[in-house]
């Protein structure tokens, strides 16, 4: 995950974010289209359909370490998912890759996310992980905090690798948190600026479910938390019998 | 590459038994626990449902249920359940229940039977710790939030029988009667003369480290050896202050009393499990670091034992106690980092805490007030250098532990305030008979005191002196009535704006400058007036109500003000925090409920009042 400044938000945006509609109809296209084994095998598998509870869906958190904000000159540094549902995270099953990233890291960012050169020499291609990442995504549905990292990412490194891009249906655990914690104010009250808005990011949404503190800048550890969070929005907020239609982005 | 799971090694390395196995198992279990989140009053096992885990819970609260439907335990941070079931028949024997929200570590069943096998004292810890549950049955004593401990008196944990000897008994029959109870500890008391007089305290550590140790006699008579100086607790007080106590005074034995009248005693071991989920457990991490780089990393701990404190309802006296404690315990460990690097030092010294965390009152935003006494041997050419550099030390590292530098200057640092005991006592000579007002105002700070490292008996001698010199410098007095005057609280407190007495409105309120800063002035002139040694709000005010110094039911009264400004401060800096937010002094109306500001508004009448009488009271001198 990458922890980024209020402000910045904006900056973060991804490429005009395909929104789909129908994501089996969008799977079957892509499985046609798609040239890559990788990416055709992938969009073969079964994506759940919209009225499917979301009790019954398996999931799979993800997060990633960037070296910056902008997917187009960034590159991941790490990916850790880790699957589950409602009622249980997987930490066995849980994945973490160190990635060499398109470009050279700089000192900041080798930093901030705890890593050693020598781990980072250590580091293998996106190509080499790719199989198993996407046999773990297939038929399971993503769940990150913020999407405009995660997918853009994904999208943008495939695209320059295998020179076809990626989108894949996930929940993102900040957008269910603005949807309930943004809102409160009227316009004008913001515009006035009387009142702090609510702050949406993982930490904090983190403690309204009270959820324990767990220290950031580690993919591993962000997943699970990513993870955690989801299991406790939808038990404050709806039920495991929620149509995943309404979340899906 | 292996994966890492932090968080969860981390927390397993906290909690017993997991705690005793070697560092590579913790890290494989880490990877091997399922996770699950239930929200509050969700239904975790039923009755007779298959189990395939054991269950330890990561926060939050689980009570499990005897058939009957009566409670059978509750559980919390760091306690587990279900064992029974998986070493029984893989069956749940009791149903459970999350009482707060909740989160779930599960171990798989073929782990803990692996564990079981390979490692005695795990199998052990399981299988006793079913049998002590079994004995106690006693809700209250197995689970410990801190909600409990701020609201459970210390006789809910009285209950080994009470062992009392006379002081004349040889410390051979002591150690009889010791076993004969299976007690740690004995009261030593007067036989002859009243019975019910609190002598001393002896322990089984007494006895290896004061007679065994020193070859003295089996027939020592107990009061020889015993500690007589006691800090005891009253039956009614809170679980959360008896375990201050013995960790600000590190005692492991605390005596309780009832009405002066002893009925038991508590033991540290008493208050183990409770510690380590309680806010305190920071004091303990705190002298487990061993650099003021690791110290620093404790501040968002700090933070959040604040935060937590406020959440379960504590009161303001516990809150500034605790994180006085913690303040406290920074400075310790600090010191003795500095001794360790630069030498024991040539001369003793005494480190001192000034102001907010001298009166146990201390918050999330505060600068370090402190200062340094000195041998009178001290000789600069010989020691400057020495002192100096352990005064450096200390103060950045409380800097980087979030105790900013103080604006003031009062800081060890500083010449001024890095003097032999001798000069200190000039110092308050000179601040008590000559006093200016305006020399006053800057050095009020330092009739809070209290000795933090060192040879803090030389702070008790200052208090004595001070004592009994201001109450008799009727000069020094009014000084600091004017002084206490100069901060007013508002005049009127409206919904959205504060009315100044000279009719400006503002938007918001410095809570510290205008209630709580200026209600403890007024407290401390009236104890320095009429003799108290006492540094703590709450406890002047005790005095002063017990030797009526202020008319009846004042002191009361100004006590409640007190304790509403204060919490009001303490909520909106938590509330600060949980929106990760610097926490300030800046309240605005807007942000409080129709309930509080009417609370508020009344606080602020008691305070103005309180301090028209002090006027009134000194006006013949001004």
């Amino acid at each position: 995950m990458f922890y980024l400044p209020k402000e910045n938000l904006a900056l973060a945006k991804a490429e005009p974010d395909l929104v789909v509609q129908n994501w089996p109809d969008f799977f079957a296209r892509q499985h046609k289209q798609a040239q890559h084994p990788l990416l055709k095998r992938y969009y073969q598998s079964k994506v759940p359909k919209p009225n499917t509870p979301i009790g019954e869906v398996e999931l799979l958190a993800m997060d990633m370490e960037t070296t910056g904000l902008n997917a187009k000159v960034d590159g991941i540094v790490s990916i850790a998912v880790v699957p589950f549902t409602l009622a249980r995270i997987k930490v066995s099953q849980a994945r973490q890759w160190l990635l060499k990233p398109r470009y050279q890291l700089t000192e900041a960012s080798i930093k901030i996310h705890r890593l050693t050169h020598s781990e980072v020499e250590a580091a293998q291609d996106i190509t080499d992980i790719l199989p198993e990442l996407l046999a773990l995504l297939a038929g399971r549905v993503a769940v990150v905090h913020y999407r405009a990292i995660e997918r853009p990412f994904l999208h943008e490194t495939l695209l320059d690798r295998l020179g076809e891009g990626f989108h894949f249906p996930l929940f993102d655990t900040m957008a269910i948190e603005a949807q309930f914690h943004r809102k409160k104010l009227s316009w004008l009250k913001r515009l006035k600026g009387s009142r702090p808005e609510v702050s949406i990011r993982l930490a904090d949404s983190r403690r309204r479910y009270h959820l324990p503190d767990y220290r950031p800048h580690h993919a591993a550890t962000d997943a699970l938390a990513c993870a955690e969070l989801l299991q406790a929005q939808i038990a404050h907020h709806y039920s495991s019998r929620l149509p995943i239609g309404k979340l899906l982005l | 590459m292996d994966i890492e799971q932090i968080e969860i090694a981390e927390f397993l390395k906290r909690v017993a038994p997991f705690d005793a196995l070697p560092g590579e198992e913790i890290e494989q279990l880490a990877r091997q626990v399922d996770i699950a989140y239930f929200k509050a009053e969700s239904s975790i096992l039923m009755a007779e449902q298959p189990l395939s885990d054991l269950y330890i819970v990561r926060s939050g609260v689980v009570e499990t249920f005897r058939r009957t439907g009566e409670l059978y335990n509750r559980l919390s941070e760091g306690n587990f359940f279900a064992e029974q079931g998986l070493l029984r028949g893989r069956k749940a024997h009791f149903p459970a229940v999350s009482k707060s929200d909740t989160l779930l570590y599960l171990l798989p069943a073929d782990v803990f039977d692996r564990l079981f096998e390979t490692y005695e004292h795990f199998a052990d810890y399981m299988e006793i710790s079913e049998v002590e549950r079994r004995q106690t049955r006693v809700v209250s004593a197995s689970s410990g939030s801190d909600h409990e401990l701020m609201t459970s008196p210390v006789a809910s944990l009285l209950q080994r029988k009470l062992v009392m000897v006379s002081e004349r008994l040889p410390v051979s029959q002591v150690a009889q009667r010791m076993s004969e109870h299976s007690v740690s500890s004995v009261l030593v008391v007067d036989s002859e003369q009243n019975p019910q007089a609190l002598l001393g305290i002896l322990t089984d550590r007494d006895i290896r480290n004061r007679l065994v140790a020193q070859r003295l006699p089996y027939s020592t008579p107990a009061s020889d050896i015993m500690t007589t100086d006691l800090f005891t607790v009253a039956h009614d007080d809170y679980v959360f202050d008896a375990m201050l106590l013995m960790l600000r005074h590190n005692v492991h034995h605390l005596p309780v009393v009832n009405n002066g009248v002893p009925v038991g005693v508590i033991a540290i071991s008493d208050l183990v499990q409770h510690e380590a989920k309680s806010s305190l457990y920071v004091v303990s991490s705190i002298f487990r670091q061993n650099s003021v780089a690791e110290l620093a990393k404790l501040k968002a701990d700090v933070r959040a034992s604040f935060v937590r404190m406020v959440q379960q309802d504590a009161n303001s006296h516990m809150i500034g106690s605790a994180m006085a404690l913690i303040g406290r315990s920074f400075k310790q460990r600090l010191l003795e980092l500095a001794e360790e690097q630069l030498g024991p030092p040539p001369i003793p010294y005494c480190f001192i805490a000034l102001g907010s965390m001298a009166r146990e009152e201390q918050l999330i935003v505060t600068d370090q007030d402190n200062a340094m006494i000195l041998d009178d041997r001290y000789n600069e050419a010989e020691h400057g250098a020495y002192f100096l550099a352990l005064a450096q030390f200390v103060c950045d590292g409380l800097d980087a532990c979030g105790y900013p530098y103080c604006k003031g200057g009062i800081m060890a640092t500083n010449n001024k305030w890095r003097q032999p005991r001798q000069v200190w006592h000039r110092y308050f000579q000179q601040w008590i008979k000559e006093p200016s007002a305006e020399g006053l105002l800057h050095s009020s700070i330092f009739f809070d005191v209290e000795g933090v490292w060192g040879e803090q008996h030389w702070v008790s001698a200052l208090k004595r002196e001070i004592s009994g010199l201001a109450k008799t410098h009727i000069r020094f007095l009014a000084s600091m009535v004017r002084n206490a005057l100069l901060r007013t609280p508002p005049l009127g407190f409206f919904q959205d704006f504060i009315m100044e007495t000279d009719g400006r409105q503002n938007k918001t309120l410095n809570i510290k400058r205008r209630g709580t800063a200026p209600a403890a002035d007024l407290i401390r002139v009236h104890a320095l007036a009429s003799g108290c040694m006492q540094s703590n709000s709450f406890q002047r005010l005790k005095y002063l109500q017990k030797n009526a110094v202020l008319p009846k039911g004042k002191a009361e009264d100004l006590r409640d003000a007190y304790e509403l400004i204060a919490l009001t401060r303490i909520r909106h800096q938590a509330l600060a925090i949980e929106q990760g937010e610097e926490p300030d002094n800046n309240v605005a109306p807007e942000q409080l409920s129709d309930f509080e500001r009417r609370n508020l508004k009344r606080a602020f009448q008691v305070l103005s009042n309180a301090q028209k009488y002090l006027k009134f009271k000194y006006a013949s001198i001004q």
